[in-house]
């Protein structure tokens, strides 16, 4: 049962997919300007995520390695994702326009998301089960909402702030990902306690 | 090589009919986001967007057949309103639509005025009283200033004022500081 | 007896020197009438009245020369017999210093009163009274100047469970609700008496702040006297602990009742309603003696010789006001209110209005020019003198970015801009002009954005007017065909085209007419310089033609707009 735990919370902080392992970046620079948008990016992505990562599991199981057509794992969890993301885009529009307008382009980006390829692949090499994929996948995603929500309301305060010219916008955003990043990679330290 | 087609046509045929599915299912009608937009616009019904009014241009916003920055008489203020509405990049205002000028009023010089009722028909808001071969009078309460009563008047009665500052409409102003008060009055 | 016993607390607040005793000294004296009144119309929250009176003509003390506009707004009289010299703009006591329309008066001294009547409130209704007190001008003296008539109406319960009677009066160098409680304490119960009957209300709470000691003590007389008549203890004097801003509206209910109104809400739907003493006072004059408001107790002090008290006629010029005071060679500003709240007048020459319960004379001597500001370190000062709860820093964050929106999110509506987080800041960010702006720009947007939908509901109904008339002319034009048709039934052929009427007959054959004169003329018109050309010629000008219709043509698609 701990070892459950252990996968979420290794996902969420020690390796935050974003500010660890580094992935997903362009929504994170992109979509992290407001709060609101913030959390709308991160819910949608921990939906694709945790969907995607079930998905594959169970292409990967009883369609690739079955048919010893491993070598197509990447193509084909490309086109799931990419249709579940189709998927998620036709409900958002539906439920929320405001959010679909204001996602714009970046949802739609969510399939080349490389956090949301990557952690299904790292599902496999990890050789987790169903259920570990499926919390493995949602514990990721939450990572990446929490950098996501935590930047998003840095940006909202930064934007009133008094910024040297020559930092603004991105350059300073950089900046603060980078010290974001740096205060992350103290979860580490949380391995002692295993 | 067979199995690898077969598997992943049969992959696009599932995902293509779940998707299919859906776009029916969660079909969208109409746009509310139009509205949002439209209450951002200042509803001069000018026409300096290239749009006849203001909801046409909010359509084309939405749609992403317009810029945000075709509106003068929004202003800087309307496009960072639009820009942060839509998740758009600030861009100043397009000199093409025109420039944004100080709030004003048309007042119509009654002694020129010949009532030919022309501006009557141009204006968006019925903020024209007169009627046929009677002299004309706009009710300044309800003029938007989009200058559309202008290039109808044959004898160009009409002219925009600006609306000046009153007790009531008075703004304080944004606290400067000063790096020496004392020197700074004394100049 | 009369002395309240349980107090509650309000949190934050300062205690600044307060700097009262050099105006109590002496007692109230009448300002003499000067050469010239210059009474503004718009003198009130709400509409501004429209002016009675025009110039040439004369007018008796306590004359209405402006009427209220509706029902939210207030009545404004003449201070004194004279005649109207004009009725033009002229500087306000605004921070703005922008003019606005007054009505200048020469008195002529003989201070002719018009027949005053007391108004019997006890037999009009509810609704009677509340014009009468509008039409007599009364309108909240504690600064704020909201017309007295609206808060005097019980909200939806009918009753009242507590007046609020605020005396506090926090604000430094103020005295003039302290001596009028010293020496007219007996005319403002009498006032408050009224104001009980007309909301009904259980208790009258008398708020008054414990370095006037006698006040308070002036006050317990007149309120056992009250008690006396009434029967019952329900006029109660409440000595509050001295601190700024104990005066605030909300901060005195929730220092004499314990109850704090919430974000948005009103005193009234708690049972509490809250006026100043001297509004207490004007009500009693306007109802018991039938005087409109013309004049209130004003408080001179600062940079003078001597501070004091007078009672003054609205649209006496200030500067007049202060040279009774003998001000001191230095000063070089008016201030309108106190310290802390007051506002800096543009010029010596602005009159006293209705909202004037302190000219301050101040000098560079007396109020330093701030420090320079330096940048928020967020020590949260701020929040701990706050007295409405707020966090200052977060509104003075936002507002100094512009960011309205987040401002109004902190509510910065709930600030009362008394000034305790600027005096506390240790970098000397002067945070109420922040929200200031901030406020007035976000009333200015709503303001837009009113027009702005009147202007959108106006053309929506217009264009439904356009698709209307079109409908009703094509209505009528088939209703004319069909009578066309059964008049000339023979013609059947002509009657199927819509519109054949031998009129419409006419003003086509004219048109024609005229379009044929038109291209005749045309046609007679030739361009001189293309007649008798020589071979040569023309083979140039046909060349010059095809290579124009080229660049034409290559043109075309860079004009395409979604190039």
């Amino acid at each position: 049962m701990s070892s459950y735990l252990f996968i979420i919370l290794g996902a969420v902080l020690v390796n935050n997919v974003v500010f660890v392992r580094i992935l997903g970046l362009c929504p994170f620079m992109g979509v992290s300007k407001k709060l609101e948008t913030a959390t709308g990016m991160g819910a949608a992505t921990t939906f694709v995520l945790t969907m995607a990562c079930g998905a594959s599991f169970i292409i990967d199981r009883w369609l690739l390695i079955p048919n010893q057509l491993e070598y197509l794992r990447t193509l084909s969890f490309i086109v799931t994702i990419a249709a579940i993301v189709q998927l998620t885009e036709l409900v958002i529009q539906k439920t929320s326009p405001l959010l679909h307008q204001v996602l714009g382009i970046y949802l739609p980006l969510i399939t080349t998301n490389c956090a949301v390829l990557g952690i299904p692949l790292l599902n496999v090499s990890l050789r987790h089960n169903f259920l570990e994929s499926l919390l493995f996948g949602f514990g990721s995603a939450m990572g990446f909402t929490l950098a996501l929500v935590l930047f998003g309301g840095i940006r909202e305060r930064l934007e009133a702030a008094d910024v040297p010219v020559h930092f603004r916008g991105t350059a300073i955003a950089m900046i603060t990902a980078g010290l974001m990043s740096l205060a992350f990679m103290g979860f580490a330290g949380l391995d002692k306690y295993k | 090589m067979l199995e690898a087609l077969l598997v992943m046509a049969l992959g696009a045929v599932v995902l293509g009919a779940a998707l299919g599915y859906a776009a029916v299912r969660f079909r969208v009608e109409g746009d509310p986001l139009v509205e949002k937009i439209d209450a951002i616009l200042p509803q001069t019904q000018c026409g300096q967007c290239g749009f006849p009014g203001c909801k046409p241009y909010a359509t084309a916003i939405a749609k992403g057949e317009a810029e945000i920055n075709q509106c003068p008489p929004g202003g800087e203020e309307g496009i960072h309103k639009l820009a942060d509405l839509l998740g758009r990049e600030f861009k100043p205002l397009s000199a093409e639509h025109g420039i944004e000028k100080p709030k004003s009023v048309a007042v119509i010089d009654e002694q020129a005025c010949i009532g030919c009722t022309l501006c009557i028909q141009a204006c968006p808001v019925d903020a024209i009283v007169g009627a046929a071969k009677q002299m004309h009078t706009i009710v300044a309460k309800q003029c938007t200033g989009c200058e559309l009563c202008l290039p109808p008047c044959p004898v160009d009665c009409i002219s925009m004022q600006p609306i000046g500052e009153s007790v009531e409409s008075w703004k304080w102003k944004y606290p400067v500081f000063k790096i020496n008060p004392t020197q700074r009055e004394a100049a | 007896m009369t002395a309240l016993q349980r107090l509650f607390k309000f949190n934050g607040g300062v205690k600044p020197a307060y700097n009262k005793e050099a105006s109590t000294g002496l007692p109230i004296a009448v300002a003499p009438t000067p050469t010239l009144l210059v009474i503004p119309l718009h003198q009130s929250i709400g509409g501004p009245p429209r002016p009675l009176v025009k110039a040439g003509e004369r007018v008796l003390k306590g004359q209405r020369i402006g009427d209220a506009d509706g029902n939210v707004s207030s009545a404004v009289h003449a201070s004194t017999s004279g005649t109207v010299v004009a009725v033009e703009m002229r500087l306000m006591p605004h921070t703005s210093g922008l003019s606005a329309m007054c009505v200048v008066i020469e008195p002529d001294g003989r201070n002719e009163w018009i027949p005053r009547q007391p108004f019997d409130f006890r037999s009009a209704s509810p609704a009677a009274s509340r014009d009468f007190l509008r039409d007599a001008g009364v309108v909240g003296l504690g600064g704020a100047v909201f017309p007295s008539h609206l808060k005097l109406n019980a909200g939806k319960q009918g009753k009242l469970d507590v007046l609020v009677l605020n005396g506090a009066e926090c604000e430094p160098f103020i005295t003039c609700d302290d001596v009028l409680m010293r020496e007219r304490p007996e005319e403002i119960i009498k006032g408050a008496v009224i104001m009980r009957e007309m909301l009904s209300a259980g208790e009258v709470l008398i708020g008054i702040e414990d370095n006037k000691p006698a006040a308070i003590a002036a006050m317990e007389i007149a309120a056992r006297a009250a008690n006396r008549v009434a029967g019952a203890n329900v006029y109660k004097v409440g000595s509050v602990p001295t601190r700024y801003p104990a005066g605030g509206a909300k901060q005195l209910i929730r220092v004499l009742t314990g109850i704090e109104v919430p974000h948005g809400e009103r005193s009234t739907d708690y049972g509490v309603q809250c006026f100043n003493v001297g509004t207490a006072y004007a009500i009693h004059e306007a109802i018991e003696l039938g005087q409109p408001l013309i004049s209130r107790i004003v408080t001179v002090a600062g940079n003078v010789g001597q501070a004091r008290n007078y009672e003054v006629l609205f649209g006496t010029p200030m500067k007049d006001l202060v040279a009774l005071c003998a001000p001191l060679p230095d000063s070089d500003r008016l201030i309108m209110g106190g310290p802390m709240m007051g506002f800096r007048m543009p010029g010596d020459d602005v009159p006293v209005v209705k909202a004037t319960n302190c000219v301050l004379v101040g000098s560079t001597a007396l109020f330093p020019p701030p420090p320079p500001e330096m940048p928020c370190i967020r020590c949260g000062e701020c929040a701990k003198a706050c007295p409405a709860d707020l966090q200052p820093f977060e509104m003075y964050w936002f507002s100094r970015a512009k960011i309205f929106g987040k401002a109004q999110e902190y509510n910065l509506f709930d600030c009362i801009e008394c000034g305790c987080c600027a005096y506390v800041c240790p970098s000397r960010i002067p945070l109420v002009d922040y929200y200031r702006f901030a406020k007035s720009e976000i009333w200015a947007r709503e303001v837009e954005k009113e027009a702005a939908d009147v202007a959108r509901d106006r053309y929506e109904f217009r264009l439904l007017r356009e698709e209307r008339e079109k409908q009703e002319k094509a209505a009528k034009l088939a209703a004319k065909t069909a009578a066309g048709r059964e008049k000339a039934a023979a013609a059947l052929a002509e009657a199927a085209k819509p519109a054949a009427t031998p009129e419409e007959d006419a003003k086509k054959a004219l048109i024609a007419a005229a379009l044929e004169r038109a291209r005749t003329e045309k046609a007679r018109v030739h361009p001189e310089n293309t007649a008798d050309l020589t071979p040569e010629q023309q083979a140039e000008v046909t060349a010059i033609e095809a290579r124009r219709a080229e660049i034409r043509e290559m043109a075309k698609p860079h004009l395409r707009p979604d190039d």
